[in-house]
């Protein structure tokens, strides 16, 4: 039998498809330094403890350099391998800057954090070295099949990190609570999978997409739809699928929180972009009003209840509800400009990594001294600790949209792309997301309010000790969210000017 | 220099304190003196340059865009960086020229509680770029970032110099007006796009509209946006809430910055952006902006009536005279909104000065509650007169600036532009004429009630009741010489705007006919 069969694979030749060295070494290099990572740690163990993070944002920074020249080899995008399952175009090499960017934020949040406490770190920077392996595999997949183990390369190692601090209930909690609900919506984001791959033969998004364009209302094929945009409705901790976000945020350690926040969510939205402009331009129909209420919704639940939050934390995640609620708005009205709506997105996720990764460093600095997550600990630190102060202030006020910060500008973006064409729908959709920005405004400010208002408990003003790698995470971010809205906004609005569907 | 001062001098005014904040980031926060210093060289330098474009300007042709510089700054979505001058936002920018650098003299002795001159003054110098940036704005993203980079500064002004209840004025004030901004916005954009040309440049929008079939229900909704974000910048009832919490809680400096020109960017909104391109639009709302301002009159007068403390009255006066400034526009004819832009720049003065000297009763008495003040013409004679001088120009006595604000604006309403209707107007008219009445009356019993009389037992013999000192003489004296200047010579300020606002008149007029 067994030798049938094997008889059989003989006469079929192996081809091995191309693989554009180039193009995939951003993934391969930062693989090989999560590799190397390893060996170090287990050749040389305790003795090199101090390096591992230097080491792993040196990963970072090395597989910056491919992207860098693939974006000044500008006339050879797209590059495609694969048969046009694995693409690499202007798009996906912004989103895999950011991703190496974040990674490398991330590192440095992370270093104190987890030399200080009891924790096995050489680990947790493999691991946070995969999951960004597999966001920047995300980016370039066009193909269901690389997408759902991208998704899973990602969400993996973030399971495990989750609980990172196992002595702590909380953390367990984080963890499992993450787990489960990311391998059900995994679960059923396959389930959707599996029927747009029977219908229409194939696991490539741009032909699935020929294959759904009939415009017939097919009970099937809307199931199929339906069922995978829920699944990324998980990933992205869109409502009503955003239960797990505020346990695991406030359960995880902080510099995870972070990762999940802000890399995580944006893996995620990478792959509906993908999926929605690719797979299912022909079923606006049904994508559409499901996007425009899992976003309205997100916007206007996340902001009502994080206005009721004491910890910041907690706050920030259901702040990033609201922020994923904005950041789905453009693809709620996609159809009629694809090409705007991504870029709107991914502008939106450029500033939102920058200023979020920022407050959470400010969170893990204030950390250090109160060792609360509670908005009441901040009170007075303009008294204490101006720098930090103004730092912090500087994104609030982005996350609130306000100019000249960064934040503004992605909230224009994605209104720009509302109103246009002057469609009800979308216009709607601008309204509520107006009407939303004032909700927000009112939690940002409140943390604002502790801050620069309100006297320091117990009249406490010993400084805040910041270390360095954690005063480089800070500088980076606030230098390049206050950029962003001024000065550095038309090159980060040319940055984003790409063309995704021909 | 005239090159120099037609290719930068804009620039350099709006981003000139800037550099001064960042010369104050580098020092010590001990050394108050030096801030001081720096902050008020900031601002005269500003002044200066601001002069010199006054100077400079051709007078003859205050319709045209001067100085203008026009670059590019996002090329994505053509919105460019375009600044300029000309008859309307003239009047404003020397208001705001002249305001700013009053204030940082008043501070000298009058840092507020809990004190550090530093992070105030620093706030008010990023103030003053943002004020002076939303009147030079000649594109509409431009316009917006400088509209909301005024929000910042002013929330922590408040916020942390402000009075007992400032943390609630503070997030009021800024969510009240973040809500309008937001709409406005959308509105922006909504301009942006049905105008199918893809920009935010407003003189080009106002000819696109013109020439594009834009149904006019999309052009009422458009304006309805825009009305919102000035409206509630102005503030006009039922928006104004904010207001006298704000202006209350706010420290003395904030109250004149707040009073004397924040206000005006709303009002300027109107004048600059929303009427000359939604002329169509503007006479659907004239109607309901007239009947708001008329309300905002009667109802602003009222409440200074019921009011018991003598800042929160002020404050009070000032929906009430908004809403003569909003009732002119409203006419949409060139007397009534070149009286309404002549009602910013006066109110700007009068109420400024009123806040001042509020915040220096304040200071001597330690109480702004009308019913324990009294006798300050005995006690403190000159800041009697200074008050009793600005209440007459606040109620608009004949040959002070207030006059020229309100009477013809209650004129101006007997014909409104062609298409509203007359009737209407008229009885806004009688309204608003009510309103004068009552002003008159609330500002007489606030005079009588703290200048005149005995002074109460409790002050009688308080040593810190002075008179006006040094540096108050030198932040108000300019101020009350315009008053009276502009009171006798208000064609200084007539001619200079009678160009660009007859133009956008008619306009409006040859919609109507």
């Amino acid at each position: 039998m067994l030798a049938a069969i094997l008889a059989q694979v003989e006469q079929v030749p192996f081809n091995r498809p191309d693989i554009d060295w180039h193009a995939a070494a951003p993934e391969l290099l930062l693989l090989a330094g999560g590799a190397i990572v390893t060996i170090v740690d287990l050749i040389w163990l305790e003795r090199v403890r101090k390096l591992i993070p230097t080491l792993t944002s040196l990963t970072f920074l090395i597989a910056l350099i491919p992207v860098i020249t693939l974006w000044n080899d500008g006339g050879e995008l797209p590059r495609t391998m694969f048969d046009g399952a694995y693409v690499v175009d202007e798009y996906s090499l912004v989103l895999k800057g950011l991703f190496l960017l974040s990674g490398y934020v991330i590192v440095l949040l992370s270093t104190n954090y987890m030399l200080e406490g009891d924790y096995y770190d050489s680990e947790y920077y493999q691991l946070i070295s995969a999951s960004i392996v597999g966001m920047l595999v995300m980016t370039s997949a066009r193909d269901l099949v690389s997408i759902f183990v991208a998704i899973e390369l990602v969400s993996i190692p973030a399971y495990l990190m989750a609980a990172w601090r196992k002595r702590d209930l909380r953390s367990n909690e984080a963890g499992l609570k993450y787990m489960l609900m990311g391998v059900f919506a995994s679960g059923i984001m396959l389930y959707g999978m599996s029927i747009l791959y029977g219908v229409s033969g194939s696991t490539k998004l741009v032909d699935i997409g020929a294959a759904l364009t009939t415009g017939e209302s097919v009970p099937l094929i809307t199931l199929a739809v339906v069922f995978t945009i829920i699944g990324f409705g998980f990933k992205v901790s869109a409502v009503p699928f955003h239960t797990w976000a505020p346990d695991t945020y406030e359960g995880a350690p902080t510099p995870l929180t972070a990762f999940l926040a802000v890399a995580s969510k944006a893996a995620g939205f990478v792959a509906l972009i993908s999926v929605v402009l690719f797979a299912f331009p022909g079923q606006a129909a049904v994508v559409e009003p499901l996007l425009w209420v899992l976003s309205a919704a997100s916007m206007t639940v996340g902001n009502l209840i994080a206005m009721r939050q004491s910890n910041i934390v907690r706050m920030l995640a259901y702040s990033g509800v609201a922020q994923a609620g904005y950041m789905l708005a453009p693809l709620a009205v996609f159809s009629s400009r694809p090409d705007q709506a991504a870029s709107a997105i991914v502008t939106y996720l450029v500033i939102y990594a920058a200023m979020n990764l920022g407050a959470f460093a400010v969170v893990i600095a204030v950390a250090r001294k109160t060792r609360s997550g509670e908005i009441s600990s901040y009170a007075g630190m303009f008294s204490y600790a101006p720098g930090l102060t103004v730092v912090m202030t500087a994104f609030l006020f982005s996350l609130a949209g306000i100019p000249p910060v960064g934040g503004w500008w992605a909230k224009f973006e994605v209104f720009r792309v509302l109103t246009a064409d002057g469609n009800t729908w979308g216009v709607a959709l601008a309204v509520v997301a107006a009407v939303n920005s004032v909700l927000a405004a009112y939690y940002y400010l409140v943390i604002a309010k502790q801050m620069w208002f309100v006297s320091a408990p117990n009249d406490d003003k010993a400084p805040i000790v910041i270390p360095s790698s954690l005063q480089a995470a800070l500088a980076l971010t606030v230098v390049f969210t206050i950029l962003a809205g001024t000065v550095l906004l038309g090159q980060i609005a040319n940055l984003t000017d790409f063309s995704l569907v021909n | 220099m005239t090159d120099f001062l037609n290719n930068n001098g804009i620039s350099l005014m709006v981003f000139l304190p800037l550099v001064g904040v960042a010369l104050m980031m580098a020092i010590p926060e001990k050394q108050e003196e030096l801030h001081k210093l720096i902050a008020l060289v900031t601002s005269l330098a500003t002044a200066a340059v601001g002069a010199a474009l006054l100077v400079k300007f051709n007078y003859d042709n205050s319709s045209a865009l001067q100085f203008a510089i026009d670059k590019s700054w996002i090329d994505v979505v053509n919105a460019r960086y375009s600044v300029a001058l000309d008859g309307i936002s003239l009047p404003l920018v020397a208001l705001t020229l002249l305001i700013t650098p009053l204030v940082i003299i008043y501070s000298w002795d009058h840092i507020p509680e809990p004190g550090n001159a530093k992070a105030f003054l620093i706030l008010m110098l990023v103030l003053h770029t943002g004020m002076l940036g939303t009147f030079v704005a000649q594109d509409l993203v431009l316009f917006f970032v400088f509209f909301e980079v005024v929000l910042l500064p002013m929330y922590f002004m408040i916020g942390v110099w402000g009075g007992p209840d400032r943390l609630y004025a503070a997030i009021k004030f800024f969510l009240f007006t973040l809500f309008g901004s937001a709409l406005m916005l959308v509105s922006f954009l909504a301009l942006y796009w049905v105008t199918g040309s893809q920009t935010f440049d407003m003189q080009r929008l106002a000819e696109l509209v013109a020439n594009t079939e834009i149904s006019s229900r999309t052009q009422w909704l458009i304006f309805g946006g825009m009305f919102m974000g000035f409206g509630i910048k102005v503030p006009m009832f039922p928006f104004h809430t904010w207001l006298p919490d704000a202006h209350t809680q706010a420290p003395t400096q904030g109250s004149v910055i707040l009073a004397a020109v924040l206000l005006k960017l709303g009002t300027y909104g109107f004048v600059r952006i929303a009427i000359p391109i939604l002329p169509e639009a503007a006479v659907d709302w004239a109607p309901i902006i007239g009947g708001l301002a008329v309300i905002g009159i009667i109802y602003g007068a009222l409440g200074c009536l019921a009011q018991t403390d003598m800042k929160r009255l002020i404050a009070f006066s000032s929906v009430a005279h908004m809403g003569y400034v909003m009732l002119g526009i409203a006419t949409l004819t060139t007397f009534g909104i070149q009286a309404a832009i002549f009602g910013m720049v006066a109110h700007g003065l009068i109420t400024g000065m009123l806040f001042f000297v509020a915040g220096s009763v304040k200071e001597r008495y330690h109480t702004l509650e009308i019913k324990r003040l009294g006798g300050m013409l005995t006690q403190a004679p000159k800041l009697g007169w200074i008050l009793a001088f600005t209440s007459m120009a606040s109620l608009g006595l004949p040959g002070l600036a207030g006059f020229w604000g309100e009477f013809p604006v209650i004129l101006a309403s007997y014909s409104p532009a062609p298409g509203l209707s007359d009737g209407l107007f008229r009885f806004y008219m009688v309204v608003a004429a009510l309103g004068t009445v009552l002003a008159a009356a609330y500002l007489l019993w606030l005079l009588q009630r703290t200048a005149f009389g005995t002074p109460s037992e409790e002050f009688a013999d308080d040593p810190n009741i002075t008179d006006v000192n040094t540096f108050e003489w030198i932040a108000w004296a300019p101020i009350l010489a315009l008053i009276l200047i502009l009171g006798f010579l208000p064609g200084l300020l007539f001619d200079v705007m009678n160009d660009p606002v007859s133009a956008m008149a008619d306009a409006v007029a040859a919609l109507g006919k």
